[in-house]
């Protein structure tokens, strides 16, 4: 029998894929955990996973690892959002890590990389076995290579070239106890894919993805915001700017970009525009090497 | 603009035929390459001494890869143009190149096999060629690369495609394209080239803007199924209050479509129902189709629960308890008869024990011949038998009902992928429902 349907476009599918890797690791998993830092990609998973579940409330937790560096805005988003849809919201400190000691501050003041740890440790305190990220494939050259349901071992580990061949749309999350997966069921999103999904949906994020005037300082071509989390070295004058955040993380090591762009309509038009990929405008941390990522994630990083 | 198509595209070919750098170039010349991204290939290009950007170190991810300056991993890239959104899947030739290839072609609309025109087909070629044929890729592109090197010769090119109808004809590939190409020098990749006037057809990039998408075919004409991941009860945890009351079953449309009133079965019980409502999300809608993930309501209070199989129309699968099955065995760990794994298939996970393994294919001749094991890398055929019934039908039939995992029960690795050739059902009452494959359409006889 033969229907006729409105036509289903590239979002559709999208969407479409990320509602079933999300239902399907759930249904065979048994603590389910949603990375959530309040960025655009964890807003667009967090609204995936309620529409997989809609009328019901998704079986998932949130989990947000904070640097101590971020945004006020974006925690205040944060804790709004798991209230809103009455979600458990645990949140692993890097701070208490400092303050006692089981981190050391780095000499560059970036606290990306110090996430591990903690993140590390709450999957294991709460015996999360199934850690779902907004991470995409088009980001950055090692996430290009990784499954969208990732096995690590009881060390947290990514073995890039022990992965499990991923067949059809039969995605399979077994494994020892001590393991546990990562899902990406956006990996096959793209950055202009995701500000069309926000768009589509009318997805509320926070405000610092908008154009809006702000004191910044220029390091390493990049534009840091100035605040008590970013010293001025000698040289580095700060100015008022119009600008916008692409990506939201670490306050140390998360570029602005100058962008007028104050709604999501022009941000999707900006987006279809830029020459400049998201991590290579704004993260600090993925420049150190040519392999930066690949290490950390080796490491138990997302 | 967002209604645009997708198309999922596996890329393969041997060592050494170009593919990195067809790739660089179709990601390069369809400008999916940011500046920076260029920035450090041509940074990374003159460390290692090279005057010209390598447009290969663009797909490169991995540490260990640029160092040896070969790819290891499936790599997904992501482009588009005004028609057409792409996916990407690029796999590596030559370490685990069966694992690989059948990874990258196992949700790929098209699949585009590189071959050095100086060369020719080779054996890599053919068992690319015959494993997308078993995974039964819709479409195949044979890219014949480095014509630059020949000076643009057409009789080379006509050579290699003559030995491809050839090949094409003798594994039963319907859909087969050939394109002189020079990924070096971007010749028929994303323009036409002027050097090749003899060349009549599209550029590499034009044919995939071109060719039919295997997700808007499986929408169309086809009997609806769809398997159920998990029921949906809201109960007092609703976030509204009219939901209360509400079940519904959700899971992917894998082929067909359902609308508000249409008669359906559910299996394995055999129930039948009718379709009441249709949700994708918050959006409640009249109709949906394949592949959307969605949750229905049902007119009768039956019970059907994450393994069930909501299906249209008839001939119905069968309720398989015994599979003859097509195996790319893809571990370190041979199989041996009376292995006890568990199998994976819709949203069903079951115990199955090997019972027979009836032969392992050599590539090469295109024949069967008689195996006690299979080892990595392997194609063999087998027969399993199953602790649970599943809701089957052949691969040919389908690439969803007629496929599954083999796991292995104590660590959970993925064992092999499994393509369904025949099912039995012993307990069957009526005759027709006893063998799938008397109703299917054959499959070629190298297809063991």
């Amino acid at each position: 029998m033969s229907h006729p349907t409105s036509k289903t476009g590239n979002l559709d599918l999208l969407e479409a894929e990320a509602m079933l890797v999300i239902r399907e690791v759930v249904a065979e998993l048994e603590r389910p955990v949603i990375l959530f830092s309040g960025g655009k990609d964890s807003a667009v998973l967090l609204h995936v996973a309620l529409q997989a579940y809609y009328p019901a409330k998704p079986p998932i937790a949130l989990l947000h690892v904070d640097t101590g560096h971020n945004f006020p805005e974006v925690l205040d988003y944060r804790d709004r959002v798991a209230e809103r849809y009455g979600l458990r919201l645990e949140v692993a400190r890097v701070q208490d890590y400092i303050d006692d000691g089981r981190l050391v501050e780095r000499a560059d003041g970036t606290r990306n990389p110090l996430q591990t740890l903690p993140l590390l440790d709450a999957i294991a305190e709460h015996r999360f076995d199934a850690v779902f990220g907004g991470a995409r494939r088009d980001e950055e050259k090692a996430r290009a290579k990784e499954r969208i349901v990732s096995l690590r071992n009881e060390f947290g580990q990514w073995d890039p070239r022990g992965q499990r061949p991923e067949l059809w749309n039969l995605f399979n999350p077994r494994h020892r106890p001590g393991e546990h997966v990562r899902v990406f069921p956006l990996s096959n999103w793209t950055e202009l894919d995701i500000w069309r999904y926000i768009e589509r949906e009318n997805i509320e994020l926070p405000s610092l993805y908008f154009a809006h005037d702000r004191d910044v300082f220029s390091r390493d071509g990049m534009w840091l915001a100035v605040g008590e989390h970013n010293t001025l070295r000698p040289g580095e004058v700060p100015e008022r700017r119009t600008v916008r955040y692409r990506t939201v993380g670490d306050m140390s090591c998360t570029g602005a970009v100058e962008s007028t762009a104050s709604s999501i309509d022009d941000i999707v038009r900006e987006t279809a525009l830029t020459t400049v990929s998201e991590r290579g405008a704004t993260r600090a941390d993925d420049r150190l090497t040519e392999a930066a990522m690949e290490d950390r994630k080796k490491e138990g990083y997302f | 603009m967002s209604t645009s198509t997708l198309l999922r595209l596996a890329t393969a070919g041997s060592v050494d035929d170009g593919k990195s750098t067809l790739v660089g170039r179709l990601l390069h010349d369809s400008k999916a390459v940011m500046a920076d991204q260029l920035e450090a290939v041509e940074r990374a290009s003159k460390d290692r001494g090279l005057t010209d950007a390598d447009l290969a170190l663009l797909t490169d991810g991995l540490r260990a890869e640029r160092e040896q300056g070969i790819t290891i991993d499936v790599a997904y890239r992501y482009f588009a143009t005004a028609r057409r959104s792409f996916i990407l899947a690029d796999c590596p030739g030559h370490v685990q190149y069966t694992r690989n290839t059948v990874t990258g072609s196992s949700t790929a609309d098209v699949v585009v096999l590189l071959a050095d025109i100086r060369h020719g087909i080779v054996e890599q070629t053919r068992r690319h060629l015959a494993v997308a044929t078993l995974l039964r890729v819709p479409h195949v592109i044979i890219a014949v690369n480095k014509i630059d090197l020949v000076d643009y010769d057409e009789a080379a090119f006509r050579a290699v495609d003559q030995q491809v109808r050839a090949l094409a004809e003798q594994l039963g590939i319907a859909h087969i394209h050939t394109i002189p190409v020079s990924a070096l020098q971007g010749a028929n990749v994303v323009e036409v080239s002027d050097k090749t006037p003899w060349y009549d057809g599209p550029s590499l990039l034009g044919l995939l803007e071109e060719l039919p998408i295997e997700a808007e075919e499986l929408a169309a004409d086809r009997d609806a199924r769809l398997p159920i991941q998990t029921v949906l009860r809201p109960q007092q945890g609703a976030r509204d209050p009219r939901f209360i009351e509400y079940r519904g079953y959700a899971g992917p449309i894998t082929q067909g479509a359902l609308a508000v009133g249409d008669k359906v079965r559910i299996l394995p019980s055999g129930l039948v129902s009718k379709v009441t409502g249709i949700r994708i999300g918050e959006r409640e809608v009249e109709s949906a189709s394949a592949p959307l993930s969605v949750a229905v309501e049902l007119a009768d209070s039956i019970d059907i629960a994450r393994g069930d199989v909501i299906v249209a129309g008839e001939p119905l699968p069968i309720i398989a308890k015994e599979v003859e099955a097509t195996l790319c065995w893809l571990s370190d760990r041979p199989l041996r008869l009376r292995a006890r794994l568990l199998l994976k298939h819709l949203t069903q996970t079951t115990q199955v024990i090997v019972n027979d393994i009836a032969g392992v294919l050599d590539l090469d001749a295109l024949e069967s011949r008689p195996a006690q094991a299979l080892g990595l890398n392997d194609l063999g055929r087998v027969w399993l038998k199953l602790a649970s019934p599943i809701v089957a039908e052949t691969y040919g039939q389908s690439r969803h009902t007629g496929a599954f995992l083999l796991i292995d029960p104590s660590d959970g690795s993925t064992l092999a992928a499994g393509m369904i050739r025949d099912a039995r059902n012993p307990d069957a009452a009526r005759e027709a429902d006893l063998r799938l494959a008397a109703r299917a359409e054959a499959a070629q006889d190298w297809v063991i």
